[in-house]
């Protein structure tokens, strides 16, 4: 019999943790069968954040190590000096990228460190039960912002991928969503050009997947995929923010 | 035996320096050596110090408080430490800068404008070596030729072409 | 013998690592250690090592810990500060049993303190500094050329014992010279084998995990005891110090690093003013000497631990000989250093007190 689908190599057989309709599930899936495509997986070593993906070490089938919450981008830059070979990448959050890490997501990208990392915006805590995430949108209902997210206070949601592309040193940096087939298929397109910048020593790559958190958000999966399409995708649009290489022929 | 130097003056005026010509000295001379800067932000243009041991034995705290040599390059290095020099130890001061002296009977102390020789002689930010030339002469640590070796030592290979002149000023002061 | 360089304390600890085969710095600038990463960013460059001067002490200690799982020798180096920064990280690599080398020229504090030597980390380094059950082995250097041995032998025992090793250090001994002989040693890390390390499958092997995360408290307690056999055998192994004096001492001077210098100046009065006074420098601050000072308990009369902190080692100090004789404390803080003056007070007070 042919097989027409099955799990990439680049994830073991252990069943996710994640709560129904979360796309984290979609977001491994996308970046082992980007490593499994380039046949990176057996050079790959994956970061794992302090968040709901903390335990993304037991479902990639590559090396993998538990970093400090926020310090992935550093850890991912040790393991990539010691050992330049290795196809390094970071799977984070919100919370662990864009507000206790800022300083290692900002600086690694500065140093266009050779890395591809890999974010998770839902606009939530989604680990620690739903609180308020550096991205959570003005008037968003969060644990800690019980009457919506006020910017005359909290200041406006951070938008990474534009503040990344202000630096000269990052070679690609494109947000996706995986809201749709469409959208699924255009970020696996992204995140396999990201390892491939890596494997051709481009430098920094990023890529922000817009996500859901149908649990924490309050929603069903489906509505969760309408309320990201109604509220996220305006304040945070889809696109390559930008592509040093973009045009060129890929390295052999 | 152990011999205590304590240097002092601004910086700038090469004290450091002097105690790490000093240092290679000590080891020519198969003594164990300690050499410790004052250090922070008075390294940047305050005053400097800095401490050299040369011992037969193994040296114990490397902070010179009371100096069997005291060299000072500036007035208020004197008025610090020239009370600290141990009784039949010597004081040597650089008098262009310093215009007192020590009233201290139980030491011997050499007063030599180093600065203004410097100066005289072409010898611009050189006035540590006349110094250092001069406690040389009086103590009789070193013959000459370990001066020098100790020199090559300290100058940066950068800085080779100032050799010539560190030498010479050495050789000024150990004759004034 | 091989000829003597005339080296910086903190120049020797940057030479060392790079004879013993460390190619991995990450560090930050701060006053009185700043001499080691300037060291090795002129060095690394040129033998295909890495120099990288992180954006802060916390991405560096964090750099250390990728570098060194993915099987290197790596190194980090602050001052005390600094050091706070890096504790979880510390907490981190002992919790992933990865071996590394943390540096710190201690300087005096709390807070931003001052730039002047101090041994006032005793506490954060020998009782673990970061969160959780784990030990670290804190080696004391006394001289510059210890700054050099004991950072090479860092590294051994760091992958011996797969553990943070940390070099309790400070500011007169990082920034004073002295002759080294750096002859001695050579690259081992290939002594030790890897395995372990995240260098990728290669398709080959099953993934290597490095992970301190252990949701189930019965797996995290297996853990950490068996760590804690580790650290038995470290205790049993590897104490190790230096004594002067002590073979007929009644008043016995604790102390290490810099201050056991000056320490030893004051015995050395002590015993020319006719006072039977000794010093054990404890070379390992954990594993503390305790089975040696124990047993000096029942010769000495009194101890003196001399320290530039209000009170800490004494405590181990104390422990070690089971209160069974009076431990008299000379203290300086603040970066004050003592004289060896003050220490034969003590010295004496302690002869007076245990006649």
């Amino acid at each position: 019999m042919a097989i027409v689908f099955q799990k990439p190599a680049g994830l073991t057989d252990a069943p996710l943790h994640y709560c129904p309709g979360c796309t984290h599930g979609i977001v491994h899936r996308l970046a082992a069968q980007a490593l499994d495509e380039l046949d990176l997986t057996g050079r790959a070593v994956g970061v794992a954040p302090v968040g709901c993906a903390v335990f993304a070490y037991n479902y990639f089938n590559c090396d993998m190590i538990q970093a400090a919450h926020g310090r992935a981008p550093a850890v991912a830059t040790g393991l990539k000096r010691a050992n330049p070979d290795s196809i390094v990448f970071t799977y984070q959050g919100d919370g662990d990228l864009a507000a206790i890490g800022t300083a290692e997501t900002v600086q690694s990208a500065a140093r266009g460190e050779n890395i591809t990392i890999l974010f998770i915006n839902n606009a939530i805590y989604g680990m620690t039960g739903g609180q308020m995430a550096p991205t959570t949108l003005p008037e968003q209902v969060t644990q800690t912002s019980p009457y919506g997210r006020d910017v005359t206070h909290t200041g406006m949601p951070i938008k990474v991928c534009e503040l990344l592309a202000t630096l000269e040193s990052p070679a690609y940096i494109e947000r996706v969503s995986v809201d749709s087939v469409k959208n699924v298929k255009a970020a696996q397109k992204a995140i396999t050009k990201a390892f491939r910048y890596q494997k051709e020593g481009r430098g920094f790559s990023f890529i922000e997947v817009v996500s859901t958190c149908p649990t924490n958000w309050g929603m069903s999966p489906g509505k969760s995929l309408e309320w990201l399409r109604e509220n996220m995708l305006p304040y945070y649009p889809l696109g390559v923010y930008k592509d040093k290489f973009a045009g060129e022929v890929a390295k052999p | 035996m152990t011999t205590q130097i304590l240097l002092a003056g601004f910086g700038g005026q090469g004290i450091l320096f002097t105690g790490k010509v000093l240092s290679y000295i000590g080891m020519a001379l198969e003594k164990q050596v300690s050499w410790l800067p004052s250090y922070g932000p008075e390294m940047r243009g305050g005053t400097a110090n800095c401490s050299v041991i040369l011992s037969d034995e193994s040296i114990g705290s490397p902070i010179v408080l009371k100096p069997d040599i005291l060299a000072a390059m500036n007035l208020p290095s004197f008025h610090r430490f020239a009370q600290d020099v141990k009784p039949g130890g010597l004081l040597l001061a650089d008098s262009s800068l310093i215009e007192i002296k020590s009233e201290r009977g139980d030491i011997t102390a050499h007063y030599v404008p180093v600065t203004q020789m410097a100066t005289d002689h072409d010898l611009d930010g050189l006035a540590n070596m006349i110094l250092l030339g001069k406690l040389l002469a009086v103590t009789g640590l070193c013959g000459g030729e370990v001066v020098e070796a100790a020199l090559k030592k300290s100058v940066p290979p950068r800085k080779a072409a100032l050799l010539e002149a560190n030498i010479r000023a050495v050789k000024l002061g150990w004759r004034s | 013998m091989a000829e003597k360089v005339l080296m910086k304390g903190n120049e020797a600890i940057a030479e060392a690592a790079i004879r013993v085969g460390c190619r991995h710095y990450f560090g930050y600038p701060i006053t009185p250690q700043t001499e080691i990463a300037a060291y090795m960013s002129k060095l690394m460059p040129r033998i295909g090592g890495t120099f990288l001067q992180a954006e802060s002490e916390i991405a560096a200690i964090n750099m250390v810990y990728g570098a060194s799982a993915a099987g290197k020798r790596a190194m980090t180096s602050s001052s005390s500060p600094g050091i706070s920064l890096k504790a979880e990280g510390i907490s981190y690599l002992a919790a992933c049993d990865l071996p590394a080398v943390v540096v710190n020229i201690q300087r005096c504090g709390p807070g931003l303190g001052g730039i002047q030597p101090s041994q006032a980390d005793y506490f954060q380094a020998v009782k673990g500094g970061g969160h959780g059950d784990y030990r670290s082995i804190v080696l004391a250097p006394s001289g510059v050329q210890e700054m050099f041995d004991l950072t090479a032998q860092a590294f051994d025992l760091a992958d011996e014992y797969r553990c943070v090793v940390i070099l309790l250090s400070d500011g007169i001994l990082g920034q004073m010279m002295e002759p080294v002989d750096i002859s001695a040693v050579s690259d081992n890390s290939a002594n030790w084998n890897k395995s372990w390390a995240l260098t990728g499958t290669g398709g080959e092997r099953k993934p290597n995990i490095v992970n301190s995360l252990w949701i189930v408290p019965e797996e995290l307690e297996a853990m950490n005891l068996e760590r804690e056999k580790r650290y038995r055998k470290i205790e049993a192994n590897e104490a190790r110090w230096e004594e002067f004096r002590t073979q007929d001492a009644d008043i016995v001077v604790v102390a290490y690093g810099a201050a056991a210098r000056v320490a030893k100046n004051a015995v050395q009065g002590a015993r020319e003013a006719g006072l039977k006074a000794g010093l054990l420098r404890p070379i390992t601050v954990w594993p503390f000497p305790k089975k040696r000072l124990e047993a000096l308990a029942d010769q000495a009369k009194a101890f003196v631990c001399a320290e530039m902190s209000l009170g800490q080692m004494i405590e181990d100090v104390e422990l070690a000989i089971r209160c069974k004789k009076p431990v008299l404390l000379s203290a300086r803080t603040g970066g004050m250093v003592p004289t060896p003056e003050e220490i034969m007070e003590k010295i004496k007070e302690a002869e007076r007190g245990s006649c």
